[in-house]
């Protein structure tokens, strides 16, 4: 499969102070996570991909194409939801959503009709002829969600999102993420330093420190080794016997103090399973817990990784 | 997709050429101004010249119309030569600088104060069609009060005269049309640079001004100090004044050029001095928008 961002060696330079170093990686995911503290390196590697910022060395393709000398292709797959307010004062909403999906290239009929359609997507059907400049700010935030997706974009640049909204407001908007994502037409790159929303939306997650690749990691995979990793706790019975007959069914297993055991189970081994042995072995199953590595203990690990730059760039 | 149907869907629709995007701004652009009342009647004003010149132009090859009036001779006081075409054209440019002080600093500021930029290029739409989008909006609103009325002008005399007089004058045409496509050139970039660096509008607008009178009057006071003409070179007025008797007139000047762009006999500078100071304006400005127009400001 062609994968939907590629990064190849790719630095970029703001004067003499070097912001993205040397950069490789490949991101494959429907909804990649782009995680790290403020001045890591996110938006500028999102500002690079759209062309704003030129890379002083490597290069960064989008489903296969440069970003550099195909800028004007790559920008036409893209919907783009930025960090700061960005809309034109005075303009309507929905006027505001058919000038940028005119801009992309729509006829104005269809742009239009796209507009109201967006607008009443992400709940704001009701305000579309209110000028953008009285709207609030999780209104605006909306505002710039439909104006990125009017246009119906292959993938989808999203800026902190969730910036400024109250609770009911962040939960609307992860909801919509989601449900963009799950129609499966578009790729959606989400960068924030909320690591929650990250973990709500993505299945992949690239996190940058000080402009470079501190870890990537396949949320998907995680979740699905997290449900394989057991902790239980025993008693009675023979906890050797009970250790010896898991093991025989292909769990890996370490047995703790006072009847702990961790283990993994193999692909085919359901938990009830263990449940049957404990009960011939007269074992009884006290406690018994998914280990999770969530991705805030992923994102704690990259940001406490040594600093040491490796070759390819990762710490 | 029925609005009911409150879901995401991609858009496989046709696509508009992307040559022609650019003039999706200068679209919506005149949506805006049309909303402004004084700009409305403003433009309908600055017709106001021209019909008089035409109605001059008619009385002149009409002398039975003057005797209604009792005046059958008075055909022979009016002229249709190339005072009367650079007047024209002077009265219309000095409008067109009022215009483009009027409409001009609205072009990019606004995007500038809201961060539109980076939703422009967000798309494919580059920055040299953002550009040409802002200034086809004062290219087309500028060439319709000064070339187009100055060339059908240039045709109803030729009609009424008849006899080659169109071949005859063919530099009026000449000058009306590059003369005032090197005006509206001008004010277009500085007004879309100054639009660029000053966010309040009405600084913006004072300033257009500003640098054709204020930088007018320094290069007056450096010709009187130092005894000298090369304080005209400041001044945008008597720089583009000289153009047009150029090409007006070419070699055989008659005129001082036009009311509000006169040029002092006497005082005149080499033309090469005059065409590139008139360039270095437009590439200050356009420097100047090439700085400021871009999807995201970059702090060093």
């Amino acid at each position: 499969m062609e994968p939907v961002i590629e990064l190849d060696g790719l630095e970029v330079r703001f004067g003499s102070r070097a912001i993205l170093k040397n950069l490789k990686v490949s991101l494959n995911g429907r909804a990649i996570g782009l995680l790290g503290p403020n001045g890591a390196g996110k938006s500028t590697l999102l500002n690079t991909l759209l062309g704003f910022h030129k890379p002083s060395a490597g290069t960064a393709r989008i489903f296969g194409r440069d970003v550099r000398t195909s800028a004007r292709a790559v920008r036409s797959l893209i919907g783009y939801m930025p960090e700061n307010d960005s809309f034109i004062a005075g303009m309507s909403g929905v006027h505001f959503v058919r000038l940028m999906a005119e801009l992309a290239g729509l006829p104005k009929e269809h742009a239009l009709e796209r507009a109201h359609e967006a607008f009443f997507y992400v709940g704001l059907g009701e305000v579309r002829y209110r000028a953008v400049g009285t709207y609030s700010l999780g209104m605006k935030q909306m505002a710039k969600l439909a104006q990125a997706i009017a246009h119906g974009p292959k993938l989808l640049f999203l800026d902190e999102p969730t910036n400024g909204l109250d609770p009911p407001a962040r939960t609307r908007m992860i909801q919509l993420i989601q449900e963009i994502r799950d129609r499966g037409d578009l790729h959606l790159v989400l960068s924030s330093h909320l690591l929650r929303d990250v973990e709500e939306c993505c299945d992949q997650v690239l996190i940058l420190k000080d402009g470079n690749i501190a870890a990537v990691c396949n949320l998907e995979e995680e979740r699905r080794m997290n449900r394989r990793f057991l902790e239980i706790e025993t008693r009675g019975g023979s906890n050797g016997d009970f250790l010896s007959a898991i093991e025989a069914l292909g769990c890996e297993t370490a047995a703790g103090a006072q009847g702990r055991i961790k283990l993994i189970l193999p692909d085919g081994l359901e938990v009830r399973q263990l449940y049957e042995i404990a009960a011939r072995q007269d074992v009884q199953i006290r406690r018994l817990s998914h280990k999770r590595d969530s991705l805030e203990d992923i994102f704690l690990k990259a940001m406490e990784a040594k600093a040491t730059e490796a070759a390819d760039g990762r710490i | 997709m029925a609005v009911y149907k409150k879901t995401y869907r991609p858009y496989e629709g046709s696509l508009t050429p992307g040559w022609s995007r650019f003039l999706v701004i200068t679209r919506y652009a005149f949506e805006e101004l049309r909303s402004s009342r004084f700009l409305t009647i403003f433009y309908i004003a600055s017709f106001l010249y021209p019909l008089i010149a035409a109605i001059l132009i008619y009385v002149r090859h009409n002398a039975s119309a003057l005797g209604l009036v009792g005046a059958r001779n008075a055909n022979q006081l009016i002229s249709i030569n190339v005072v009367f075409f650079l007047t024209l054209l002077g009265w219309q440019s000095m409008l067109a600088l009022f215009l483009a002080a009027f409409i001009g600093p609205g072009q990019i500021s606004p995007d500038l104060a809201n961060n539109a930029l980076a939703l422009y290029f967000a798309r494919p739409f580059s920055r040299t069609e953002y550009v040409l989008g802002k200034m086809s909006v004062l290219v087309i609103l500028l060439s319709l009060m000064t070339w187009v009325p100055g060339l059908l002008l240039f045709l109803l005399q030729g009609y009424l005269e008849g006899g080659g007089w169109m071949g005859d004058n063919w530099r009026f045409a000449y000058g009306v049309f590059f003369g005032a496509w090197i005006w509206i050139l001008i004010l277009s970039l500085l007004a879309l640079a100054l639009s660029a660096w000053v966010k309040w509008k009405p600084a913006a607008g004072g300033l257009m001004f500003g640098v054709f009178f204020v930088a007018a009057a320094f290069g007056g006071i450096a010709n009187a100090v130092e005894r000298t003409n090369w304080g005209n070179l400041l001044n945008i007025g008597y720089l583009v004044g000289s153009v047009w008797v150029d090409l007006f007139e070419g070699g055989n000047r008659t005129t001082n050029g036009a009311v509000f762009f006169r040029v002092p006999q006497g005082e005149e500078l080499p033309m090469w001095c005059t065409y590139a100071a008139l360039a270095a304006l437009c590439g200050i400005c356009l420097y100047m928008l090439a700085r400021k127009i871009r999807g995201t400001e970059v702090v060093r």
